[in-house]
């Protein structure tokens, strides 16, 4: 088991709702971005300017009339209380202001303050609050411990979306120079070379011709990872965890293999080398629109036909939701095809379609279960039908599995637990919240290990898949079980030529071990 | 006229423009203000038909309500549908000649009153002994629900204990209506249907400035009310749009 300087939560056999600690989380706080070149590029002050107090109040005033959801939210609450035991933040913690209610009333009592009547004029009958350091504190902390998953907003009776309220005061805290150091410095790698990880166009040449040795020593076929191919038909926009992190490349592998199979031409882009898009996560729409901008570029430079997303989870959100409001319109591409498409619903495509050989039995050493990422499962869809984000998946996991076990269902589908990793958190100067927030969803999972024997956990999102890998272990659990849905499409596919001898090699070395 | 029906018509009136200009300056807000992003909580509805039907199991049955909390949803509930009902049954004190409905079901109608005050105390309950929710309860949070409170048992208590001289009360809010002032009937003397109305009126003046605003909030919750359907058409706000120049 992980080291740890703080208390990792038991995990019970059934959920429950602990009582309220209060403070217990006062302490949790991300890494300041104190250095002017973490801000400026985002166009934010480089240090707590000093009228910070009117400027943030100026700022909220300003997104209230850009943003309805925020207005009618900060409003609209009625203290119900129906998403009091809905994070896992809080049910991790035991923070009250982990509580979405309490989490969005940092921000509403300063609302009420400073714009509502109410507020004005009985400021103590309706807890309304001067925006002091105190308050400024709270935000800072609290609105780093929401991972603006949306797990609340399914119970709230007026849909109030926590994620909202954060993304915003997020936003404020940013223009008054108070910004988060690991998003960022992110974003701003993002502008200055191209995807998060900085990793330059050389580098990721190396990396795909690496793959390419790897996939024709285990295959003996040549599949082709193309990076800036002009005149392919399709982009595949990728988050760059999965150019080297595990088990994100194996997902990659399995796009490549499957594009192989599929007949189709695809390429990279050095330029649109990310589909992380962390201007979500603090709120700003002019930073997602920047990033986002990248990938239309990209398209118009390649010439290519159509857009698709590969496993990450709230860059499917920016995909789905909002490329066609931030960089749209794509009447340059072909309309046959949804704009853009995620990398599950062309798999899933191609099995129906039957263009993919399977042997299923490659996964057989495997009971597997799924992880709904949060921004998928409440903020997008895939394929016609609402629920798609469940069901495609799910298919095309049973497609090459022949093991397949669903978790409880109070946590999966659309009341999926984040990983605890989310919303721009996936940072070590967090780990305490991290693991703790995880909590629940690793409740859910070594239940189903100990009751069905499930022995692996697909996910199809950057972010859950690094922080599952470092949580796991804190809880007991082996950091490698956790996998990549197109991992597991890699594994059953058999490509076209493919050495028969090795395959039966292989599957002779599992009955070994 | 008595001091007493001076007052009183003073105060409807004033509630009443209140809470008219109050609500329709806000629901004006609501209206105006510009939602630049699709936000729909999925899996959502792909169509507009989708999309009122969705809003209609949250209106009526308190849908999402119903997914995350049982037992506040059934005093919640009760206590909603109970008030709607009462309320319709209050169109006897206003109408002339007043609906063959309202006639009929009044005399069942009447005994939720009972059911609206069991789901406030209900609601009082939980706001009192589950922690989380004490943690997040302010004053007004509880004044509210002795306001409701007070209106429902005031009220109760002129139906089945007190009668009070109901043809004066009716005849006095139809002289209001009709502004004529000339023949209109003192309100009786009575301390219960006093207080009931002074609440009624405050409850009026406060709806504008306070949590009641969720009633209009509701329909206006980009999370519930926005189609599913990002990919096949674009959405952008006109401040979004001048970005784009
Ligand atoms: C479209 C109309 C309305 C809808 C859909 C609606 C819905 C809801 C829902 C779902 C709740 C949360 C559950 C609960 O605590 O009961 C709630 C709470 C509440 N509603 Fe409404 N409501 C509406 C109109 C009204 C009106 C007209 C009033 C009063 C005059 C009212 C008073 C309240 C109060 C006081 C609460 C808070 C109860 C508490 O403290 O726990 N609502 N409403
Ligand atoms: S969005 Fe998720 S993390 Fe944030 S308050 Fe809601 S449930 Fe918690
Ligand atoms: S569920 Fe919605 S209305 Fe109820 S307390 Fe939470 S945010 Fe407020």
């Amino acid at each position: 088991m992980a080291k740890a300087e703080f208390e990792i939560p038991d995990l019970k056999e059934y959920p429950e709702v602990p009582p309220v600690q209060p403070g217990s989380m006062a302490h949790s706080k991300p890494f300041v971005a104190k250095n002017p070149k973490f801000m400026e590029p985002l166009g934010y002050p480089a240090e707590l300017v000093d009228d910070w107090q009117e400027k943030a109040i100026e700022h909220m005033g300003e997104l209230l009339g850009k943003y309805r959801s925020l207005q009618v939210f900060l409003d609209a609450c009625v203290k119900c209380g129906a998403c009091t035991d809905k994070c896992h933040y809080y049910l991790g913690t035991q923070d009250p202001k982990n509580m979405p209610v309490a989490r969005q009333d940092l921000l509403r009592k300063v609302y009420r303050r400073y714009f509502t009547f109410a507020g004005k004029y009985f400021p103590r009958l309706v807890g309304a609050a001067d925006l002091t350091e105190d308050v400024l504190e709270d935000w800072y902390s609290y609105f780093h411990q929401c991972s603006q998953c949306r797990r609340c907003s399914v119970f709230c009776p007026y849909g109030i979306d926590t994620a909202e309220i954060s993304m915003a005061a997020r936003e404020i805290m940013d223009r008054i120079g108070l910004g988060q150091k690991y998003c960022n410095e992110i974003i701003g790698k993002v502008f200055k070379i191209g995807n998060n990880l900085g990793l330059p166009e050389p580098a990721l040449a190396d990396t795909l011709e690496g793959l390419e040795e790897d996939v024709v020593d285990d295959t003996g076929v040549e599949v082709k990872y193309p990076l800036d191919q002009k005149g392919a038909d399709i982009l595949l926009v990728t988050p760059s965890a999965d150019f080297f992190a595990e088990p994100h490349v194996d997902g990659l592998i399995g796009y490549g293999k499957v594009f192989h199979e599929a007949g189709v031409s695809w390429t990279l882009s050095s330029k649109a080398s990310e589909a992380a898009n962390f201007g979500m996560f603090i709120g700003s729409y002019e930073n997602m629109r920047r990033i986002s901008l990248r990938i239309r570029e990209a398209a118009l430079e390649l010439g290519v036909k159509r857009i698709i997303f590969g496993e990450c989870g709230h860059a499917w959100r920016v995909a789905y939701s909002f490329l066609n409001t931030l960089a749209g319109p794509f009447d340059f591409l072909d309309s046959n095809y949804p704009v853009p498409q995620h990398i599950l619903e062309f798999t899933w495509g191609e099995i129906q379609k039957g263009t993919l050989k399977i042997d299923k039995s490659a996964n057989d050493h495997m009971v597997v279960t799924f992880h709904d990422s949060c921004n998928v499962a409440r903020a997008t869809r895939m394929g016609d039908e609402p629920g798609g984000q469940f069901i495609v998946p799910r298919n095309v996991i049973k497609a090459v599995c022949n093991n397949f076990v669903d978790m409880d269902p109070d946590t999966i589908h659309e009341k999926t637990f984040c990983c605890g990793g989310g919303g721009g958190l996936l940072t070590d100067d967090l780990m305490e919240l991290r693991v703790k927030g995880a909590k629940p969803r690793m409740e859910a999972l070594r239940n189903v290990i100990e009751e069905r024997g499930v022995t692996n956990m697909a996910a199809i999102c950057a972010i859950c898949k690094s922080q599952f890998t470092k949580v796991l272990p804190y809880y007991g659990m082996g950091m490698d079980m956790i996998v990549s849905v197109h991992q597991l499409v890699s594994e059953a596919i058999v490509l076209t030529g493919q050495d028969a001898g090795d395959d039966e090699q292989e599957d002779s070395t599992e009955d070994v071990a | 006229m008595s001091f007493l029906t001076v007052a009183f018509a003073a105060l409807f009136y004033a509630a009443t423009l209140l809470l008219v200009v109050g609500l329709a300056r806000r629901i004006r807000l609501y209206w105006k203000t510009p939602a630049p992003l699709k936000i729909p909580t999925t899996p959502a509805p792909t169509t507009t038909g989708g999309v009122v039907l969705r809003m209609f199991r949250e209106v009526v049955f308190f849908e999402s309500l119903f997914k995350g909390a049982k037992w506040t949803w059934l005093f919640g509930w009760v206590f909603h549908m109970a008030l709607f009902a009462v309320l319709f049954r209050h169109l006897r004190y206003f109408q002339e000649p007043v609906w063959g409905v309202v006639v009929w079901t009044s005399p069942l109608i009447k005994y939720l009153a009972f059911a609206m005050v069991i789901g406030l105390l209900g609601l009082l309950g939980r706001r009192i002994f589950v922690d989380r929710v004490r943690y997040i309860s302010a004053p007004s949070d509880y004044l509210m629900l002795f306001l409701l409170l007070g209106v429902g048992i005031s009220g109760a208590l002129t139906t089945f204990v007190a009668h009070t001289d109901v043809v004066a009360v009716k005849s006095f809010f139809r002289h209001l209506m009709t502004f004529n002032f000339e023949t209109m009937p003192n309100l009786p003397v009575d301390p219960l249907i006093i207080v009931h109305l002074g609440l009624v009126a405050l409850l009026m003046i406060v709806f504008p400035i306070s949590k009641l605003l969720h009633a209009p909030g509701v329909f206006f919750s980009p999370t519930r009310n926005q189609v599913d359907n990002p990919r096949e058409q674009r959405h952008i706000v006109e401040w979004a749009r001048k970005l784009e120049r």
